[in-house]
């Protein structure tokens, strides 16, 4: 199994790496059953993602799609960074071996979670989301 | 950058008195050992005194070696054979929850086949107990095996006294020494074997060559057929440069085994202790003695195998992990499942095997190595977060 020099490099040097103490909108994702999870902390302001940062216990490629993750809506609004689909971060790591695109998907769900929860705590209503389990389930056989 | 390689469990690299015979050996001797002819006659001279020296390193005779393609066929030849010469006297096997998959797989096509099989539970240690192995056998059974040391945690298995239960039951025993050959004894009839499988790769041999040791005796049905080679227990034309090579290895091997395993084991203890020791919250898996000379197998808690196997790589060190990231199935190894390993500890598993090549600076290398590394990857883990704050 190979991984792209760019998923080598997220994995080697992750970009916003961290935990944001006054956060206003958390999502996490995974177990230690499956082996990955993903913790990401969003600052959120004037509908604006302000400030990113993230925590993840897993491999490589759980690693590296939780930095990019992290890129891609650093900066952007809700509706954007809502957008973000795990194809996108597969993509912009320049693909994922087959057998991981599952932590492309922990990724998406990681965003998704944190905007929501934002959304509850700042009264607004929840964005419909849909989560892959029949991917996780697939990949991990239960 | 140095390169360190700790992963002789998987391959060991060729030796190099076994390169040089086998090169000289391919350049100058084409011969099918068959052959009636001088080209013939000289291939049988050089496999028979390979069979010899594999015979002589295990305490057998020489016609009791059966070389095969490696050790899984080896496996495979010893069960199924031994399954279907003797389904006249019953249809029960019984192996162990930790077997190699060349074992666990076989019993699985044999299960769909028609036999019963039992799986043996292991403690924590990865031990299997012969009271166990006494109790599970039954009239009908007509095969126990039982690997000698574990690949992945290395724990070495009662071999003699497991062997005495089931000989005296008149059942044939089997064992996988795979792992064990040239690191600790390996005696045919010290263990109380039936049947024994070997490799080449694993003991500086060559790929592709394996032996089964059956004792005199002990009928087999073969799984191959074709050319009667191998006294009809395993046809088609011999892989002779391999035999060679392994003859070669084994007596190499057996010749330095005191001294290597003794030096080896030196540098193994060195490593866990500075693993224990400096770097937190980090457990070793196996048996605390019972244990391959070379075998050094932890549990790095709230980091994930894989991301520690990568890294490494990207400072020239070469290890394995059994985490399910690692696996290419998704699933944690079935070895570390059966010790009963809470699944963050599995996923943290990190296998490291010397060999001859290892050096006390290797190991001080590695620690500092791996300190660092799990120190980064703990920075950024959620489930690091009670222990950093």
């Amino acid at each position: 199994m190979m991984y792209s020099e760019k998923v080598m490099d997220h994995f080697m040097h992750p970009r916003n790496v961290g935990e944001i103490p006054d956060a206003n909108g958390i999502g996490e994702v995974g177990n230690p059953v499956c082996g990955d999870i993903m913790k990401i902390y969003l600052k959120v302001e004037e509908n604006i993602v302000k400030d990113v940062k993230f925590n993840t216990f897993g491999c490589g490629s759980a690693i590296a799609s939780s930095s990019m993750a992290t890129e891609l809506i650093k900066g952007r609004t809700l509706e954007d960074a809502w957008t973000l689909t795990n194809k996108a971060v597969a993509e912009a790591l320049d693909g994922l071996p087959p057998i991981k695109m599952h932590c492309s998907v922990l990724a998406e769900e990681a965003v998704h979670k944190a905007i929501n929860d934002y959304r509850v705590s700042a009264g607004l209503q929840l964005w419909d989301y849909k989560e892959h389990d029949d991917i996780h389930a697939q990949v991990h056989g239960n | 950058m140095r390169k360190v390689y700790l992963d002789h469990a998987a391959t060991t690299p060729l030796h190099p008195e076994v390169l040089a015979l086998m090169c000289d050996f391919m350049r100058d001797t084409f011969g099918n050992p068959s052959s009636v002819h001088s080209f013939g006659r000289e291939a049988k001279k050089f496999t028979q005194e390979a069979r010899q020296k594999v015979a002589d390193l295990i305490g057998a005779a020489p016609e009791e070696i059966y070389f095969t393609s490696g050790g899984t066929e080896a496996d495979n030849i010893a069960i199924i054979g031994t399954a279907m010469a003797r389904r006249k006297n019953g249809n029960h096997i019984i192996t162990s929850a930790i077997e190699h998959h060349a074992v666990l797989d076989t019993f699985k096509y044999l299960a769909k086949n028609g036999f019963e099989v039992t799986l043996l539970p292991v403690d924590k240690y990865g031990m299997v107990d012969p009271d166990e192995v006494a109790g599970a056998i039954r009239k009908e059974t007509t095969l126990v095996t039982i690997m000698h040391a574990n690949n992945e945690i290395g724990t070495i298995q009662p071999i003699a006294e497991i062997g005495r239960i089931v000989r005296e039951h008149g059942v044939v025993f089997h064992s996988d020494a795979v792992q064990t050959l040239t690191k600790i004894p390996v005696n045919v009839d010290d263990l109380g074997v039936g049947l024994l499988s070997l490799s080449a790769h694993k003991i500086y041999g060559p790929k592709g060559i394996g032996a089964l040791y059956v004792r005199k005796g002990i009928r087999l049905q073969p799984i191959i057929h074709g050319g009667g080679q191998e006294r009809k227990l395993r046809s088609g034309t011999e892989n002779t440069p391999g035999i060679v090579g392994f003859g070669k290895a084994a007596e190499i091997g057996g010749r330095d085994m005191e001294q290597e395993s003794k030096r080896v084991q030196g540098l193994r203890d060195k490593l866990i202790r500075r693993v224990l020791a400096e770097i937190p919250s980090v457990t070793l898996n196996g048996h605390p003695e019972q244990r391959l000379p070379n075998n050094a197998n932890f549990s790095v808690a709230y980091v994930e195998g894989e991301s520690l196997v990568l890294s490494l790589d990207l400072d020239g060190i070469a290890v394995s992990s059994g985490s399910a990231c690692s696996s290419g199935s998704l699933q944690p190894s079935h070895v570390l499942t059966a010790l009963g390993l809470p699944h963050e500890m599995m996923h943290g598993s990190l296998r490291m095997t010397l060999g001859r090549a290892n050096s006390e600076e290797d190991i001080d290398y590695v620690v500092e190595s791996l300190k660092g590394i799990v120190t980064r990857l703990r920075s950024f883990s959620p489930l690091a977060q009670p222990v950093r704050a």
